[in-house]
């Protein structure tokens, strides 16, 4: 490394270290510095915006930030598990816990904040936690699951101090481990920093429904404890004493910037390291960021403020002049599934402003808007029960309004005039402080050809994400515009997606592909647009894959039911439902192997393969797998693999449930189903999850009640683990859940699109899909079970149907002037007993050029 | 340069290939939906495999013209089925062989003498 390379060292490892490290490198300049983070936690920063999502079955590594790129960059030193104990200005030092000392030529301070924890008294209690770290919320979920299993049957009462936005996380936290939550607040209405009385009072009707006691206006006195020292109860200063296990305190954060002090830099008067605009402290080698910085007299407890002064500071050190654009408090959020939303001037301060408001109770809805006196310009406002509105009126803050106040409030009044008449300057993504004109200027000037890019990068809709439908629209809209080079269409005959083609085809009632390139295409189609219509119409009337025309449209595997090797030949899988097999079964599957000479392997996916069958050969082996019990399985084709699965309950001593039963259900009931992607499931028969249901499209994971259902996971290229949908469903409930998450699947994905990047890009996300599958907010759930009715019905063994007609039959010869005469050109070698091809014609070829 | 018989037309099915074998050379049979009858070889130049035939048969737009095309199975490039040549990849194409119809069978012809699989002249 060159002595011209300068070292910034980072204390903090959170979200807005995070940020400053990645602006720091994703610059031209970057070379300029290296950089160490000095990372408290044992874990690279991750995003504490989402920590409640541990509790719903969230994987602690999917809050992680950053990719291993960036944690692997040669220029990058993340140090986790370290603390930083002094600072030595003068010798521009660092010190840390474990005695070492490290030179900076800068040093950033981003240690965020604590958990305040009020000065009430039994505060200290085994019980009483914070909620701030991933190490605070599993603490607290152990010491929930643990009273549950010393005192089987009684409920575990816990209470929240604090009615804020941390507060009713952490009821909506306590709900979720299964315990009794009541929200003790010292001010007169819930979430007092960011709603006004009406809004608080809907806020509470809905909150309350959901279980959650509430006391507003109520100051804890103290916490009672027994003679263990754990926690009994509360005492208030006015009113009876409350019963409780588990007290949770997340009445706000305390700034750490006890480094700061003792190194002797300026802290403002209720905390915080002051900081100017460019984020610089009093020593001019030293700035701070994020949660504990001071600037411009104020604290912010919100990402967005940490990340624009994360973004000054990487400015600066590669030579600009950034200064902090200044920030403001809008949040939305969705606390226990009800939407709050805040933002600009929203408790009416600006002189001769008005105020708009619109209140349906029986709805639980509260929406109001704050105007100038004209009542034409947006200033700020209030949204509670229904938030959708917030990602498109938010940016209008300080714009005129293109209508009448009260459209914007009033549910069905028609579309909103949102979105695409967005000013350049609005700012569409609070999080990441991105601008309308950013957005629009990835697609126009960055080359981004998908909601994915746009989001790579402009980083737009990557934190809370409830910005996305709005950032979608934009993007959309730009790219539209921009016509050229942006067809979303499948290839050069359709300019349609898979999903607006599925719904045309559905809607005309079109039954071929003549009919169908005819009405909503052009040309004679390619190895693109045919196995997707062919996808479709068989996903619409069923049918046998290979009747009439549907035969043309088929992709070599579909077409030979059976999946092409490199050497021309084909490997045969038989269907093995959930992997059980008999002893029988599987001295027959080796007796086929062994008669037709084919290597014979075990797949990942629990069942047999066996490859190197040729074409004439396949109807024979066929016929014995047929006369054997078995059907040959889809290793191919875009339609369900294996439902894999675990002993379970039967004979493992940890199951719960009859996985095995359960898979193999599955396995029969969605086999031969047609979609725009493989469809793999899993069923595991505890929780210890031996059957890695959750890398499935669908996953499901036996509880003492019933089943979890996880969608939205596979392995391959993008490895993602699947998400919680659906928790304790029996055995008919699941079924019905997985149809019509499959059927909605179907309908909507793009080619080739599994069910996770789908779900990704699903507006609403997995809250959404919950609404539909389980809430039938569409109103179309009766659709979805019908349509997979008819395919459970309809379905019949396709290898089966091929023996039994002639004409299908004789699709399956090597020549049509030599029937039987084997492709001349195959070559085996021996290998580990067993042959192997040598591709003789390749390597001639190959030579060639 | 020989016309040898292969396969009555109705041996077809329409929109896609069948294989035949010449001697012991490998070409694929393309009927297209209007009848017209193209032979190209059977053998993949990218993969070395005889799996042409196994191709999906379809269209594409060649400066400005729609031309009948050819995909193959193993990793889907397209050929031009009238000149045989390669849409994704102008080094690589597929031999193409003369084709007529004597009483409702399809007779091909090799256009090029000697070795079957040297490259043709590329008709266009
Ligand atoms: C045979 C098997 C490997 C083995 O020997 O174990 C296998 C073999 C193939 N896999 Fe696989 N995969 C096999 C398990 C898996 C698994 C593991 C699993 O299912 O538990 C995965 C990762 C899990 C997943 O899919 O989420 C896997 C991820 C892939 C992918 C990447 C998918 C992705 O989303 O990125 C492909 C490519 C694709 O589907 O487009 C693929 C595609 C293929 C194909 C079909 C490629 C092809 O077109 O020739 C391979 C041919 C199979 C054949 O000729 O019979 N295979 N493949 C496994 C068959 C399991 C079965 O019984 O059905
Ligand atoms: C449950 C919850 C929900 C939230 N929801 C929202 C929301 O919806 N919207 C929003 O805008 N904000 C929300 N926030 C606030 C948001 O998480 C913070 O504003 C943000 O994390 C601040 O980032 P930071 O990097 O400044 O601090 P942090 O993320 O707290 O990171 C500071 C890190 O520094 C480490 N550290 C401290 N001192 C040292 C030391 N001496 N040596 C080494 N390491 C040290 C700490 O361990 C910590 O990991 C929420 C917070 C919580 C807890
Ligand atoms: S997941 Fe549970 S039930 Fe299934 S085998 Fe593993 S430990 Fe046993
Ligand atoms: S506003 Fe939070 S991610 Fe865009």
């Amino acid at each position: 490394m060159s002595e011209l390379v300068k070292h910034v060292v980072v204390i903090g490892g959170g979200m807005v270290a995070h940020r400053f490290v990645e602006a720091l490198r994703s610059r031209g300049e970057s070379g300029l510095w290296r950089v160490t983070v000095i990372a408290d936690e044992p874990r690279p920063p991750y995003d504490r915006v989402a920590l409640t999502t541990y509790f719903t079955g969230r994987d602690p590594e999917d809050l992680h930030l950053g990719d291993d790129a960036l944690w692997q960059d040669p220029m990058v030193n993340l140090r986790k598990g370290i603390r930083a104990t002094h600072i030595d200005r003068d010798g521009r030092q660092v010190r840390l816990a474990t005695g070492e000392t490290i030179d900076y030529d800068h040093l950033v301070l981003a240690t965020g904040s604590y958990a305040a924890l009020p000065p009430v008294e039994g505060n200290d209690l085994r019980g009483c936690f914070v909620y701030r770290t991933i190490d605070d919320v599993a603490a607290l979920r152990g010491y929930v699951e643990a009273l549950r299993r010393e005192r089987p049957g009684q409920p575990v009462r816990g209470a929240v101090v604090g009615g804020g936005l941390l507060g009713l996380e952490a009821a909506g936290a306590l709900r979720e481990l299964g315990a009794q939550s009541t929200v003790v607040e010292f001010a007169p209405r819930l979430m007092p920093l960011q709603v006004d009385d009406g809004g608080g009072a809907q806020l509470r009707s809905l909150i309350e429904a959901l279980d959650v006691q509430v006391r507003t206006g109520t100051a804890t006195a103290k916490v009672l404890g027994a003679r263990r020292g754990l926690v009994t109860g509360m005492r208030f200063a006015d009113g009876p004493d409350l019963d409780v296990d588990v007290v949770v305190f997340a009445t706000g954060v305390r700034p750490r910037d006890e480094l700061a002090r003792s190194a002797g830099l300026a802290v403002g008067e209720r905390g915080g390291v002051v900081v100017d605009l460019s984020c610089g402290t009093t020593d001019s080698a030293i700035s701070a960021i994020g949660e504990v910085a001071c600037i411009d007299g104020r604290v912010w407890g919100l990402v967005a403020p940490g990340y624009a002064m994360a973004e000054v500071v990487a400015d600066r050190l590669l030579g600009g002049s950034a200064t902090f654009p200044g920030a403001d408090s809008s949040t939305k959020l969705k606390l226990l599934g009800v939407d709050v939303a805040s933002f600009g001037d929203a408790f009416a301060t600006a002189p001769g402003c008005l105020e708009v408001v619109y209140a349906d109770a029986v709805a639980g809805v509260y929406k109001k808007l704050v105007v100038s006196d004209d009542a034409r310009t947006l200033l700020g406002g209030i949204l509670v029960g229904d938030a959708s509105s917030y990602a498109a009126l938010r940016p209008l803050v300080g714009t005129e309004l293109a209508a009448d106040p009260s459209v914007y409030l009033v549910p069905d009044t028609g579309g909103l005039p949102l979105g695409d008449d967005l000013p350049d300057e609005a700012t569409v993504c609070s999080c990441n402080n991105v601008s309308a004109a950013q957005v629009r200027g990835a697609v126009t000037d960055g080359g981004c050809c998908s909601l994915a890019e746009v989001k790579s990068c402009t980083k737009a809709g990557t934190s809370c994400g409830s910005c996305l439908p709005l950032v979608k629209k934009l993007a959309d809209t730009a790219l539209e515009a921009a016509g050229v080079a942006v067809s979303r269409g499948l290839c050069e005959h359709f300019e349609l997606t898979r999903a607006e083609l599925f719904n045309a085809v559905q809607v005309t009632g079109a039954r071929t592909f003549s009919e169908i390139v005819e009405r909503h295409g052009r040309g004679r189609g390619c190895d693109i647009c045919k196995p997707v219509v062919a996808s479709v119409l068989a996903s619409l009337y069923g049918g046998h894959i290979l009747d009439g025309e549907q035969g043309t449209l088929q992709d070599t595997n579909d077409h030979m039911l059976a999946n092409l090797q490199k050497d021309g030949t084909y490997s045969v899988v038989p269907r093995i439902p959930g992997g059980e097999v008999t002893p029988e079964g599987l001295i027959e599957i080796g007796r086929i192997a062994k008669d037709f000479d084919l290597y014979t392997k075990i797949t990942g996916g629990q069942r047999i393969d066996m490859f190197g069958a040729r074409v004439e050969q396949l109807p024979l082996i066929w016929r014995r797998l047929v006369d054997a019990g078995f059907e040959s399985g889809h290793a191919y084709g875009k339609s369900l693999r294996t439902v894999k699965s675990c002993v379970g309950q039967s004979w493992c001593r940890y199951g719960v449930q009859d996985s095995v039963a359960m898979a193999i259900r599955l396995e029969l009931r969605y086999r031969g189903l047609r979609s725009p992607h493989k469809l793999k499931l899993g069923v595991s028969g505890c929780a210890r999850e031996c059957a890695e249901a959750r890398g499935k499209d669908a996953g499901v994971i036996a509880t003492e009640k019933g089943w979890n259902l996880y969608v939205g996971g596979n392995g391959g290229f993008t490895p993602r683990h699947a998400q919680l949908l659906a928790e304790d469903l029996d055995d008919e409930g699941l079924i019905r859940a997985i149809d019509r998450f499959f059927v909605y699947y179907i309908r909507t994905a793009d080619r080739l699109q599994r069910t996770a990047p789908w779900l990704e890009e699903l507006p609403g996300g997995i809250d959404h899909l919950r609404d539909v599958v389980l809430d039938d907010a569409l109103g179309i759930a009766a659709d979805l079970d019908a349509a997979m009715e008819q395919h459970v019905a309809s379905y019949s063994d396709e290898w089966r149907d091929v023996l039994e007609d002639p004409e299908k039959l004789a699709r399956f010869t090597s020549f049509v002037n030599a029937t039987d005469v084997p492709d001349p050109t195959l070559r085996y070698e021996q290998e580990r007993g067993q042959r192997r091809p040598v591709l003789v014609a390749g390597d001639r070829i190959e030579v060639r050029g | 340069m020989t016309w040898h018989a292969v396969s009555p037309l109705d041996a077809l099915p329409r929109d896609r290939a069948v294989a035949a074998l010449l001697d012991d050379h490998q070409i694929a049979l393309v009927r297209l939906a209007d009848d017209q009858v193209f032979a190209v070889d059977h053998l993949d130049p990218f993969s070395g495999a005889h799996v042409m035939a196994r191709g999906i048969v379809g269209s594409a737009t060649v400066d400005g013209v729609e031309v009948p095309t050819l995909s193959s199975p193993m990793f889907k490039q397209a050929f031009d089925l009238r000149t045989g040549r390669c849409l994704a990849d102008d080094s690589k194409c597929l031999a193409i062989w003369d084709v007529r119809l004597r009483d409702g069978m399809i007779e091909v012809r090799s256009r090029v003498p000697g070795a079957a699989e040297d490259r043709p002249e590329v008709a266009s």
